[in-house]
């Protein structure tokens, strides 16, 4: 009886076991790589905050401009890699993309997030901001956030890359990246990019800079192999 | 008699169903009370009145443009400054009509108060043609004014708070003279430069000149500038404050709240400190 009921036990683990495998998607190619530049980058200008002591105060020595934002190796940072053509659009995730507003910059520079994502605007500073997105193919809002006020619930239903100011700050400048699918990358220090998961078929894949443009290349994936796939910009002195 | 009678019948009953059904296939509607207008009579007076500054294509590029400070609307963006319903929605035609019924204060842009209610009705919704946002879109739900409360010295020393605290200063000005200190950096959403309201000017604001229409601007922003809603941050009561405090800023215009600030003798002591600063340039720096 013990050994039956053991037997019994050990097909409901193995059940539970296969059944929890056979539940994600199965592990697809991958494409990954730098994105770097060539040529010398305009300096970035420190941004003077006298205008906002509150925020001016919590930096020792001013923080830079992050319009271009040049990496160890000269690599290339906030480029947003992402695949262009030859996936499907995904269904947005549920967890919500946050933007926050700290030190009076926006934290990430770029934002990546899916089409109709929820994005959450939080302002941590001391100062009102106001948050005025600059779409062209989506619904241009505008709306005042002060210190200790809510998040600011919103999404998009287009993909677009979108630049966000706020008027109070002239200063302040970020972007968001409005994707199709879930297959998108933003660069950090280093410039590396993995974009995983992806099943066979022909790929665009695109790399977005907000000074230096869009570049594309074409990728084949046939399994579960990974294909190396890097990206130069020409840096523009000015 | 009875047969040429009869087929002159047929052909003008096949032509009375065809062309206005041809017609209404492309036509938009507006609404405006018990008015409805139609886009094809609106084109007639569009390229009348209108194409001049907004521009043979809607998008404000019309031949005069190029000389006006504050620029045409462009109706391609489907973005504007005057309206009842939320930042980033769709205006009501109502907006649409009033707006040109009214002009807007400081632009080019006069009163159509001349055309006919019908003509305006019209234009609006030839105006709809322009921008694709119309087909996908409705207009966003208008926020509701609440009445009016009662005009205090509570009010107005709240919406004094309420001022500071939301830091409308930092664009408009201490004083509200549109001389704060992130004033002249302002850019419009097409990097044009644009100054913030001067509540010294007189009593007209951008959308109108009545208390309901201070209201909205805020409580909607203006699309398409640096002006914010402030709807998710402000309650409808500490709204009407704000409004009664503005128009205190108003000092070169009477109005009930300025009498009854001036009524005080902090009121009279600030609005007289004003009224020294004012100097021939109006800059306030002696020469």
């Amino acid at each position: 009886m013990r050994g039956r009921l053991a037997v019994l036990a050990g097909v409901v683990v193995l059940a539970a076991a296969s059944a929890a495998f056979a539940g994600p998607k199965p592990a697809g190619g991958t494409i990954s790589g730098k994105v770097t530049y060539e040529g010398t980058p305009a300096k970035m200008k420190p941004i003077d905050m006298s205008k906002e002591p509150s925020c001016a105060k919590m930096y020792t020595t001013p923080p830079v401009a992050e319009t271009v934002v040049a990496g160890s190796g000269n690599s290339l940072e906030d480029v947003v890699v992402y695949i262009s053509a030859g996936a499907p659009d995904d269904a947005a995730p549920s967890t919500a993309a946050v933007f926050t507003q700290k030190g009076c910059r926006y934290i990430p520079h770029v934002l990546a997030f899916q089409v109709n994502q929820e994005l959450k605007i939080v302002n941590e500073d001391q100062t009102s901001h106001n948050i005025h997105p600059l779409p062209k193919l989506n619904r241009e809002w505008n709306k005042s956030q002060p210190p200790g006020t809510p998040a600011i619930s919103e999404k998009y239903d287009k993909a677009e890359f979108i630049p966000v100011k706020c008027n109070v700050h002239p200063w302040m400048h970020g972007n968001f990246a409005v994707m199709k699918n879930s297959h998108y990358a933003v660069t950090g220090d280093g410039g590396a990019f993995t974009l995983a998961n992806l099943p066979p078929g022909k790929y665009t894949v695109s790399a977005w800079h907000e000074s230096y443009g869009d570049q594309s290349q074409e990728v084949t994936i046939s399994g579960n192999e990974t294909k190396a796939v890097n990206f130069v910009f020409k840096a523009k002195p000015y | 008699m009875r047969r040429i009678h009869f087929a002159r019948m047929v052909v003008s009953v096949v032509f009375a169903a065809g062309l206005p059904l041809a017609a209404a296939a492309q036509q938009i509607e507006s609404h405006v009370g018990n008015l409805t207008g139609h886009s094809e009579p609106g084109r007639q007076l569009y390229f009348r009145y209108c194409w001049g500054c907004h521009g043979p294509h809607g998008d404000g590029n019309g031949e005069n443009a190029p000389y006006l400070n504050i620029n045409p609307r462009n109706f391609v963006a489907g973005v504007f400054k005057c309206r009842s319903t939320p930042t980033g929605t769709l205006p009501l035609d109502s907006d649409l009509f009033n707006s040109l019924k009214r002009g807007f204060n400081f632009t080019n842009m006069p009163s159509w108060a001349a055309l006919t209610d019908q003509q305006r009705a019209d234009l609006v919704a030839f105006i709809k043609t322009f921008s694709p946002r119309w087909k996908s879109e409705k207009p966003g739900d208008p926020i509701q004014v609440p009445p009016e409360p009662a005009l205090t010295i509570g009010s107005i020393k709240h919406g004094g708070e309420l001022f500071q605290k939301l830091e409308c200063w930092k664009c408009h000005g201490q004083e509200g003279r549109g001389d704060g200190p992130s004033a002249s950096t302002l850019t419009d959403s097409n990097d044009q430069p644009i100054r913030p309201y001067n509540f010294t000017s007189d009593n007209r604001s951008k959308c109108g000149k009545t208390n309901q229409d201070l209201y909205k601007i805020f409580m909607t922003g203006l699309d398409g500038t640096p002006m914010p809603s402030f709807a998710d941050v402000v309650k409808p009561d500490d709204a009407w404050d704000l409004v009664h405090y503005l128009r205190t800023l108003q000092y070169n215009s009477p109005s009930p709240e300025l009498t009854l600030w001036e009524s005080t003798p902090e009121g009279r002591t600030v609005v007289a400190a004003k009224a020294v600063k004012q100097t021939d340039t109006g800059s306030g720096v002696k020469p």
